[in-house]
């Protein structure tokens, strides 16, 4: 079974850009994965109000008993969160990562349109080779 | 693989793919030249760069922070340092310093001592008033832009027209507070 579930995009202002679930542990239909993007946007906001701490930057690790949900949230405003097995390692660089190939592959797609959904197919081969599990091991070395 | 801390400019455009600097050039003055050959006027031309410059801008700066490591700048004294120091250097490969700052800290000018884009170029008589490189000024209005600053990005000194540096001015118009209107139905 692979240890990440699923990965999403979530542009800056609360929209699903890109959804990708791995493996067959939590796959949700697109009404579910834009309902859980909505409101992890809103529990992400909500968040950085409620902190008592000045200048938080909202929720990084979400642990669950079932699953971790950790979040990379860029400067922009762009937010890619990845869904994985309780204790997985690593995810940090995983979403650095992937937010290095977004800029790459995304960004530089001259028929990418901002804040739109990601259909880039150079995108989803990169994104593959980095998910893949020993991928994974190796950026954390 | 991202290292902890911020890169410098050296250190990340030593890393990243690069074309060849005369194709650059050459590919840049052949977009000038064919923006008058359609506007016409000049300063429709130097609209129609800093739009260009500004497209470019916005995504631009998302792969700035993914490969520099930068975080949040504490003022706008910083960012100017920030793009000077390690932006201009990442992207173009040349060395710029940061001077005349006014005296509210929002107001600099960024000075670039080597350009590519104006390495074979002289401007005719009857393109004085075109602003070459207004695409840079541009780049640096959209990248800011998507970090919430608004700013006016103005060409000062100019070595095409017989000045002895480029010089950009930065002006910090407004910074857009982050944080979501959540009091929006009162």
């Amino acid at each position: 079974m692979a240890a990440i579930y699923s990965l999403y995009i979530i542009n800056k202002s609360g929209g699903l850009i890109f959804y990708k679930d791995y493996g067959s542990a939590g796959r949700m239909d697109t009404n579910d994965s834009l309902r859980v993007a909505s409101l992890w946007h809103s529990m992400h906001a909500i968040s950085q109000q409620l902190s008592p701490i000045a200048g938080c930057s909202g929720v990084e690790l979400l642990e669950a008993d079932t699953f971790d949900l950790h979040c990379f949230q860029s400067l922009t405003g762009t937010k890619f969160f990845v869904v994985c097995e309780p204790g997985t390692q690593h995810m940090e660089s995983l979403l650095k990562y992937i937010y290095e190939l977004y800029t790459d592959f995304v960004l530089k797609n001259p028929f990418y349109e901002m804040e739109m959904p990601i259909r880039c197919e150079l995108f989803d081969i990169n994104l593959a080779q980095a998910v893949q599990k020993d991928r994974v091991a190796l950026l954390g070395r | 693989m991202p290292t902890a801390g911020p890169r410098s400019g050296d250190a990340i455009f030593a890393s990243v793919e690069r074309v060849n600097a005369e194709l650059f050039t050459l590919t840049y003055g052949a977009t000038v030249r064919q923006l008058l050959t359609d506007l016409e006027e000049v300063e429709e031309v130097n609209k129609q760069l800093d739009q260009m410059g500004y497209n470019i801008g916005i995504r631009l700066i998302d792969e700035f922070l993914a490969k520099s490591n930068i975080s949040r700048c504490v003022d706008f004294k910083e960012t100017a340092d920030v793009i000077a120091k390690v932006g201009l250097k990442m992207f173009l490969g040349v060395n710029a310093t940061v001077t005349n700052w006014d005296a509210e800290g929002t107001c600099c000018s960024i000075v670039l001592e080597d350009n590519p884009l104006v390495d074979f170029v002289e401007l005719p008589d009857t393109c004085q008033g075109l602003h070459y490189c207004n695409i840079l000024s541009g780049v640096i209005r959209g990248a800011l832009e998507m970090v919430s600053m608004k700013t006016e990005v103005t060409w000062l000194r100019d070595m095409l027209r017989g000045d002895d540096s480029f010089e950009l001015q930065v002006k910090l118009l407004k910074q857009v507070p982050e944080e979501y209107p959540y009091k929006d139905d009162e």
